[in-house]
């Protein structure tokens, strides 16, 4: 399971043949890991890495830092819950060090990511204070590179 | 004017230019061409060995190490050789050199005299044979076959033995078969050759990417052998170093000594930064090494599964990062066959005859790519077969 879980997580958009055959197995096989990966979590999903910006859209995504007061019965876990139920909401991380939860948030434009820090997730009990910052620039993301792919200059030197 | 036909040397003027480089010409000149044809690995250099080498600058460390290479690092290339091989060498039995190619030049010549036979099985890595004739030596080819799993045979290297052989060469595992010799395999070539005086000349650059269960035997682990074998071996393919230029031979002193002096007079001392880099490789980088192997190995299942799929009979290689597929069911030579894959669909491939004779009928596809691009190319030689009707 191990191995099938390194290769899919970089090249889940291959043919399940060519992933059976990295792994030595009948497509069979492959396919009935995969569920099995599905259905026990160990696989949550497929995302596309798009570059907006090269797309020409607009996309604005921020990082915002929040100090939350825990609960005495469940810590951290409720108030994180309810923040990653927002449909805005990417990513949300229990953090060590100065601040404990990471959000970060898509939109359109800085207006739509501001107003939902305001309206949205500052008002909530639990959170003392946030800290937003936008995003300038992409160089890389989830282990690729955003400017442009790397030249092979290797010469046939044989 | 000068004629410089005239003026070059007879022996430079007749050697044959690779095989290789005329495809890498061509290929060079399509924009849109996809390659499968390097030999070399598509990783970087692990950053601790880079990291090294930096510190190394920043301490000055700047100027010639001893002839035979840097004490410490001979010292760890014993361990190493030991550790991984069952190898017992000492210091002065090492000698560090420009890469394994200058390992294997200064072994032919230190060892060959003009007239003598130089037993190459074919096919196999393109420099043994100009370094031999250039030596005055006398090639002598063994032609070995896939169904043998491209192995040297007991019963061949016999018929192939004269009164004035001097050297045999083992390149295992093989550039561009992917064979590999097994402890029995090797030990029925030892039993040939302890009754005589030739010298074996191991090329065993790609020691450390044997794939599955199976790992790497030296000839010279073998009881009676180290006594008439060096050892060639390096950092490039195993530690993804290839323009660090660096590589070692390991054998009996008096011929140590002897590459030693030639090496002394063209050559003076291997680069000194790489030699500081390459003591780190060989302490710390059996992690780096092993997940390099690992991912050579998937894409390996990869191109082999998919050749044979397409009806390109390919043989499962065992070692090195190359497949060597039959071509002979398309009616076409090698040579055809990847000037028209190179025209048609872009790909470029080697022709299995750069290799010699016997490599007629196969082509080189190289694995050290990136699965996304072994992918790519492989469809597009899918279409070429496909749209061909072969």
């Amino acid at each position: 399971m191990e191995e099938f879980l390194r290769i899919m997580e970089k090249n889940a958009r291959l043919p399940l043949e060519e992933i059976a055959a990295m792994l030595d197995q009948t497509p069979e096989e492959t396919a009935a890991l995969m569920d099995e990966a599905e259905e026990k979590g160990y696989i949550h999903g497929y995302e596309t890495l798009v570059d907006w910006d090269q797309a020409g859209v607009n996309r604005v995504e921020a990082m915002i830092e929040l100090h939350v007061s825990p609960r005495k019965s469940c810590g951290f876990d409720d108030i994180a819950q309810n923040i990653a139920a927002f449909n805005e909401v990417d990513n949300v991380y229990l953090m060590s060090g100065s601040y404990d939860l990471m959000v970060t948030i898509k939109g359109h434009n800085f207006q739509e990511i501001a107003l939902f820090v305001a309206q949205r997730l500052s008002p909530l009990d639990d959170v003392i204070s946030t800290a937003t910052s936008f995003v300038l620039k992409t160089y890389k993301r989830a282990g690729r590179t955003y400017f442009g792919e790397e030249i092979d200059d290797r010469e046939w030197n044989e | 004017m000068m004629d410089y036909d005239r003026i070059l040397s007879k022996k430079a003027t007749e050697m044959r230019p690779s095989g290789i480089r005329k495809f890498f010409n061509l290929a060079a000149e399509m924009p849109h061409c996809i390659s499968l044809g390097v030999g070399e690995p598509d990783f970087r250099t692990p950053w601790t060995i880079r990291d090294t080498a930096i510190a190394a600058l920043e301490q000055g460390k700047t100027r010639y190490t001893a002839n035979a290479g840097l004490r410490e690092l001979r010292e760890e290339v014993c361990r190493y050789l030991k550790r991984r091989f069952a190898l017992t060498y000492q210091n002065e039995n090492v000698l560090v050199t420009v890469g394994g190619s200058e390992a294997i030049d200064l072994a032919i010549r230190a060892l060959v005299e003009p007239g003598e036979e130089v037993i190459i099985p074919e096919p196999c890595f393109v420099c043994y044979e100009p370094i031999t004739t250039l030596t005055g030596g006398v090639p002598v080819h063994i032609a070995t076959k896939e169904e043998d799993e491209f192995r040297l045979t007991p019963e061949e290297l016999k018929c192939a033995i004269t009164p004035k052989t001097k050297l045999l060469i083992l390149p295992y595992p093989n550039n561009p078969t992917g064979g590999i010799m097994r402890r029995e395999d090797l030990e029925a070539i030892a039993e040939v050759l302890r009754e005589t005086d030739i010298m074996v000349l191991s090329d065993e650059i790609y020691s450390e990417l044997v794939y599955g269960e199976e790992r790497h035997v030296s000839i010279a682990s073998l009881p009676g052998m180290a006594e008439r074998t060096v050892v060639i071996n390096g950092f490039s393919k195993t530690y993804a170093m290839t323009g660090w230029r660096l590589g070692y031979a390991a054998g009996p002193k008096a011929v140590i000594s002897a590459m030693t002096k030639i090496h002394q007079s063209c050559i003076m001392s291997a680069p000194t930064t790489s030699q500081y880099a390459a003591i780190t490789a060989l302490k710390s980088c059996d992690e780096a090494v092993e997940a390099m192997r690992t991912e050579y190995s998937r894409r390996k299942r990869l191109v082999v599964k998919r050749l044979n799929e397409m009806g390109l009979h390919t043989f499962d290689p065992k070692g090195a990062f190359y497949v060597f597929p039959c071509i002979k069911s398309t009616g076409l030579s090698s040579e055809e066959f990847c000037e028209r894959l190179l025209h048609e669909k872009e790909v470029a491939i080697v022709p299995g005859g750069a290799f010699g004779e016997s490599g007629e009928g196969y082509v080189r596809i190289s694995y050290a790519y990136s699965v996304s691009h072994l992918h790519t190319a492989l469809n597009r030689i899918e279409e070429f077969l496909t749209e061909n009707g072969i």
